[in-house]
């Protein structure tokens, strides 16, 4: 699915780097809690969030998360919003909120990311 | 031999600053032609450590160093030193503060994630010294 597809499934608007439109995402994760996108978040992924500081712009750059949405018609911070510019990250804004976004992606086509490659470790034995 | 090393402090509590470190390492490595996967995952590692540092720590720096066979990431605070380190490398076990956890941080995957990214992982940790991380991560 490309980023403009994305754009209109969401009836989102462009907030940044509409230039790379045609750019294709095969998966994606929604969630407003970073640690949980850095632990999850694989290749050619895109991101979902209510999270409007920098912070979710720098966790997408170091997954080069593909293309970047804030849901609930949340304005993202000045400074989050320069930071996906100087960096080429596309930034969309929709009114929906995270389980419509993510509802209207997933009968669209768009797959969830994996979690598979996660093990996690029980503590279990507990002394 | 050691291609490349670098340091890089890193301050606590400066949140709008987090994550600086971890993107300058990262463009260092793009420009060395360093593998995609590998960039991924020493830059999800050096963020999850650095956001560690600003949140966590009384302040520390964030060593780089690249060799023809790997990259290694050594990460050193200046305390308070983690009580518990089994707990802290416990999956969802944190004591991050309310106002972190509204930063988008705090879930307690942050050791558990770096361990995983890495090829090799090491910490120590003493109560009112600090703590010392190494992760290497193969070429």
């Amino acid at each position: 699915m490309t980023i403009c597809e994305i754009a209109g499934i969401l009836d989102a608007k462009w907030l940044c780097c509409e230039e790379e439109a045609d750019r294709t995402v095969l998966y994606a994760f929604a969630s407003d809690m970073m640690s949980d996108v850095l632990a999850h978040v694989g290749e050619d992924t895109m991101l979902l969030t209510g999270l409007i500081n920098s912070q979710s712009v720098r966790t997408a750059e170091m997954l080069d998360v593909p293309c970047l949405v804030f849901v609930r018609g949340k304005l993202p911070h000045k400074d989050a919003v320069q930071r996906a510019e100087q960096i080429g990250l596309p930034v969309l804004l929709t009114s929906c909120s995270m389980f419509e976004a993510c509802g209207r992606l997933y009968a669209a086509g768009m797959t969830a990311c994996s979690l598979s490659g996660y093990e996690g470790e029980a503590d279990d034995d507990d002394d | 031999m050691t291609m490349i090393k670098e340091t890089y402090p890193v301050k606590a509590g400066d949140m709008t600053a987090a994550g600086d470190v971890s993107a300058r390492i990262k463009r260092q490595m793009k420009q060395l032609g360093i593998p995609a996967s590998v960039v991924r995952r020493v830059s999800v590692g050096t963020y999850e450590a650095e956001i560690n540092l600003v949140i966590h720590s009384e302040g520390g720096r964030i060593d780089f160093s690249i060799s023809p066979e790997k990259i290694t990431i050594r990460v050193v605070d200046q305390g308070p030193g983690i009580p518990d380190l089994k707990k802290a490398m416990t999956e969802g076990w944190s004591t991050a503060t309310n106002e972190v956890r509204n930063m988008g941080f705090g879930a307690g995957m942050g050791l558990p994630n770096m361990k995983r990214n890495a090829d090799e992982f090491t910490i120590e940790s003493t109560v009112g010294v600090g703590t010392d991380i190494t992760m290497s991560f193969n070429i």
